[in-house]
């Protein structure tokens, strides 16, 4: 019985966890699909959304909500402006360059934040207490109550933006063929901008969300940048529900490998299952194969 | 006649030139901290301290009257840099005697290089294998891990507990703590029944936590530095551990409070006596250095004057003591800092010896509760 | 052909005089480790600028080298050459090994799975307490020596590291000129187009990884016996990016560029000192401006310059 607890525990710190790396992985998948780069830099995003929430709050004195807004405006704005000066002049850049752009961006980007705010870790409080919830034999904190809230609402918002909104399929038509949607006058770098915005925008609301519960410090974009890339790997980089689903198992199989086999070898076992999925069904779990034309 | 006077002036005024040139010449110390990356919340106050007890000593005239210059590098806390630049501070700056590294990684790669030059190392860092064995050239400050751990091992055996869980940190700090951990358990009657490691990135220790909230354990030790501790004590809290949960001296500041908020009520951990200066009892020898180091920092640097600033200011003292005593060679230091006895510093009170460089016994940490979002002494 | 030959001769006789007027200075001591980096660099060069794969995950095969030095020499005290040489086949026949599955991706894809692998590796060293030492690192290991001559000083380890840089870029320009080194550069053009011709282009890919990786074990092999500590947070993910920004600034595809690339990286951080803490930001700075203004890397420059300026005796 005991046991059955301890792992209804992992589970439900694993989906709280997991529901983070969906958010971070549709960020990518999104930017993925209108552009075909991966922005390596994402993680940076969700770690300016928790490092400018606290200095709202702190510093400038604005109530939580009004900082909450101040936040995520200031990294969409920085998304916008990533887009401008680092994207837009390699039109047709090799994935290589591209990389390299978006991981000298995720340098710069902490770099400026860790002289800006200093290398230090700093709290966010909790949005509505700390109080722990008792669930099935487990335990939760109101915090990870709001982590899945915003998930969802992500998740149905983007749902109606990419399926009922001229704009949403705009973009999808840019990811299936980019020449095509020229053609139908689509503006394909309005299109690569509106992905920038909204990925940075989403990222950094993940990054807010799980402040208060794991705290932020200059450098917490790298290992989470990570995770959600695995994610949307696991959801073969669509918008939708598969990235979603991929980082929820991310979560769980972390949090159940930290409890069950070794807590050390955590990490290891979220990127081991990286390396099957990739090795085995690159497409993803949920997508059919692709067809490559040459 | 002329002749007589006028050599006699020239040779005067050579000797008042020499004497002014000799004089002048500064004492050249080097400083290896890791003022930014992850060791950042060690080597900036480190840094911090260093150059502002440098600065008072040159102000109050210098040491034998000759001023000291501090040279300052960044290791960034990687091996690789710490080794080059403890070649430059050698090769190029000439200095007599270096201070830092402040992580053990760094401290050990740079042990071999010192060793190779004959200068002395007055390391700020904590590792028990860095006086253990002893070398000859290398000194530290900070106080041992396994006095860290004698104390809370003591207090636990006073209290009858024998079941222990440890959750330690898999870095360097961390898991020299886990093997003093494991290697004293026995002579305190006391038995590790989960031994448990997290990332030092980690967000979330809830598994390791189930798991020793249905352990059979009496007590949980963490072993670690900000944040992965304050984490463990919300998570913990959430939970509901009931357990009593002890921190290492990883945590001796007020940011863990301020970090782990509600949580971090009724923590204990060991700490150096910088934390609870003001609580010490008049007698205690430490007590004037200590309310001076506290003021100076907050003064210099308006924050507080911590555990880690600490390790450097004993660090400059005892090079001051060494160089005052008749050193100002670096086989005359190291012999001078071999000879300190009874230095009432901030970590301890330091007394070397040819077969002991780490200085302190198990009174340089006093165990610390957290109430009221401020520290309280155990007795 | 001569040109190449006269060329790398010069560059030698450069490496082989450099350290005169650097005696006593800590300069030749940042050398060594110019030269090890180079040595990383060449093998990810080959990968990347000829073969155009991209690896995020050079760290674990270095690692692999100075660890399974590290610890035949102070476990087993096996003789330091031997354990070298040892180590360098075992890690390129573990690098045989997983090449199969991974050269099957491409892009982004291949970036992420060698990250995994490096990010895999790295866990390991730091958990496998018992064999590596942990996170407190392995120290004690010896300096390499010949006879009675041991090699600890900087000045015979400069030597020492820069012979064997200067032998694996000779065998780099020998591969990249040859049929093999064609072969690289079809794959790198049109990996499907070269099928079609008849390359085998799934082996020569597994090949040039299996290559690189046996360079990387030999610099983790030098790296360890110079340094005689190791640590896992030197063979960790900051490592691959740097080897990989080395290899870009230098010149993708460029075997003197690479070190070129290894020399200005390894510097950079002396004459950035001034900067402190902005240096961070004027690396992200560096590497963005390179890849967008100035792809070919530093050892275009030459030739971008021949472009830019008039040609002599047209008729301008």
């Amino acid at each position: 019985m005991d046991f059955l607890n301890q792992v209804t525990q992992f589970v439900i710190s694993g989906l709280a966890t997991g529901a983070i790396y969906a958010l971070i992985g549709l960020s990518y998948a999104i930017i993925f699909n209108s552009t075909g780069i991966i922005n390596f830099a994402q993680g940076e995003f969700v770690m300016l959304g928790g490092v400018l929430t606290i200095f709202s709050l702190n510093v400038l004195q604005l109530p939580l909500l009004v900082a909450i807004v101040v936040a995520v405006a200031v990294t969409t704005m920085v998304g916008l402006v990533f887009e401008r000066l680092a994207i837009r002049p390699l039109k047709n850049a090799t994935p290589l360059a591209l990389i390299i752009i978006t991981i000298g961006a995720s340098i710069l980007i902490r770099g400026v934040v860790m002289l800006l705010w200093g290398k230090d870790t700093q709290a966010l409080p909790a949005f509505s207490g700390n109080s722990p919830i008792s669930l099935a034999g487990a335990t939760l904190l109101p915090q990870h109550l709001w982590i899945f809230g915003v998930t969802i609402l992500v998740i149905a918002a983007s749902r109606m933006f990419f399926h009922h909104t001229i704009s949403g399929k705009a973009m999808r038509a840019c990811s299936f063929n980019r020449r095509a949607a020229n053609l139908v006058g689509i503006s394909v770098g309005r299109m690569v901008l509106l992905s920038f915005v909204i990925s940075a925008a989403l990222g950094s609301l993940a990054g807010v969300i799980i402040a208060p519960l794991t705290m932020t410090a200059y450098d917490v974009g790298i290992m989470l940048g990570l995770k959600g890339f695995c994610a949307a790997i696991m959801g073969g980089m669509g918008s939708g529900l598969g990235t979603v689903l991929g980082g929820l198992i991310l979560g769980t199989l972390e949090s159940l490998g930290a409890g069950l086999i070794s807590s050390g070898y955590k990490d290891a076992i979220a990127f081991f299952i990286l390396l099957l999925i990739l090795f085995i069904r690159p497409q993803g779990l949920f997508k059919k194969g692709e067809t490559e034309r040459v | 006649m002329k002749k007589l006077i006028s050599t006699a002036l020239v040779s005067f005024s050579l000797l008042c030139l020499s004497t002014a040139a000799l004089a002048a010449a500064p004492i050249k110390i080097g400083a290896l901290f890791a003022i930014t990356g992850p060791a950042s919340f060690l080597g900036e106050p480190e840094r911090n301290t260093a150059q502002m007890m440098v600065d008072k000593i040159n102000k109050a005239g210098g040491v034998k009257g000759r001023q000291l210059e501090l040279i300052t590098y960044d290791t960034g806390g990687d091996a690789t840099k710490a080794v080059q630049l403890a070649n430059k501070l050698i090769k190029n700056d000439n200095v007599v005697a270096i201070i830092g590294p402040s992580t053990t990684g760094d401290a050990m790669a740079v042990i071999p290089v010192v060793e190779k030059a004959g200068i002395p190392l007055v390391a700020c860092a904590a590792g028990s294998k860095i006086t253990d064995p002893v070398k000859k050239w290398v000194f530290k400050t900070a106080q041992n891990d396994s006095l860290a751990v004698a104390r809370i091992y003591e207090q636990l055996k006073k209290e009858k507990k024998s079941k222990v869980a440890i959750l330690t940190v898999s870095d360097g700090f961390g898991s020299s703590g886990r093997e003093q951990l494991k290697a004293q358990a026995a002579n305190f009657g006391i038995e590790i029944v989960s031994d448990d490691t997290y990332g030092p990135k980690d967000t979330d220790m809830t598994a390791q936590l189930t798991k020793i909230r249905s352990s059979q354990a009496q007590a949980v030790i963490c072993w670690g530095t900000n944040p992965g501790p304050a984490v463990i004590a919300r998570n913990a809290k959430q939970l509901g551990l009931t357990l009593p949960l002890y921190m290492s001296h990883g945590v001796s500041s007020k940011k863990f409070i301020d970090l782990a908020g509600d949580a971090a009520e009724g923590i204990r951990l060991p700490s150096g006596k910088v934390l609870v200066a003001d609580l010490l009892p008049k007698s205690d020898k430490q007590k004037a250095s200590l309310m001076a180091y506290v003021k100076d920092y907050q003064n210099h640097f308006k924050a507080e004057g911590d555990h880690f600033g600490g390790h450097a200011w004993d660090a400059v003292m005892l090079l001051k003591g060494a160089i005052e005593r008749g050193g100002d060679t670096p086989e005359g230091i190291r012999t001078q800092l071999e000879a300190t006895r009874n230095f009432a510093g901030i970590g301890g009170v330091f007394n070397y010896s040819a077969q002991d460089h780490a200085g302190l016994n198990k009174d340089a940490f006093v165990l610390v509760e957290v109430r009221n979002k401020d520290w309280k002494l155990v007795k | 052909m001569k040109y190449a030959k006269l060329k790398f001769f010069i560059f030698s006789l450069v490496v082989l005089l450099a350290p005169l007027p650097l005696a006593g200075d800590y300069l030749l001591n940042v050398l060594v480790f110019v030269g090890i980096n180079g040595i990383l660099a060449l093998g990810l060069n080959l990968l990347l600028g000829y073969a155009g794969q991209i690896s995020l995950g050079q760290a674990a095969f270095f690692g692999l080298g100075a660890y399974g030095s590290g610890v035949l020499t102070t476990m087993y005290a096996l003789n330091p050459w031997l354990a070298m040489i040892i180590v360098a086949v075992c890690v390129a026949l573990f690098a045989f090994a997983i090449g199969f599955p991974v050269l099957r991706l491409k892009g982004h894809y291949l970036a992420m799975a060698t990250l995994g692998v490096g990010v895999i590796a790295n866990i390991a060293f730091n958990e496998t307490i018992d064999l590596t030492g942990g996170p407190s690192g392995l120290s004690g290991i010896p300096n390499l020596s010949i006879g009675d001559f041991v090699f600890d000083t900087d000045l015979s380890n400069y030597y020492l590291v820069w012979g064997f840089a200067l032998v694996m870029m000779l065998l780099s320009l020998n591969l990249v000129n040859s049929r093999f080194g064609r072969g690289l550069r079809a794959i790198h053009d049109s990996e499907v187009a070269a099928r079609v011709m008849g390359i085998n282009a799934r082996l020569m890919k597994v090949q040039v990884f299996t290559l690189s990786a046996f360079f990387s074990a030999i610099a983790g092999s030098l790296y360890c016996h110079v340094m005689t500590f190791i640590s896992p947070t030197t063979f960790g993910f900051h490592i691959s990016v740097e080897l990989l920004t080395m290899v870009v600034i230098g010149g993708l595809g460029s075997v003197y560029g690479s070190i070129l690339g290894a020399l200005l990286l390894t510097m950079l951080p002396e004459m950035l000192r001034t900067f402190h803490d902005y240096d961070i930001i004027f690396y992200g700075l560096l590497l963005i401006s390179m890849t967008i203004y100035m792809p070919g890397g530093l050892v275009s420059i030459p030739a971008t310059l021949r472009r830019l300026l008039p040609a002599r005796g047209s008729n301008a």
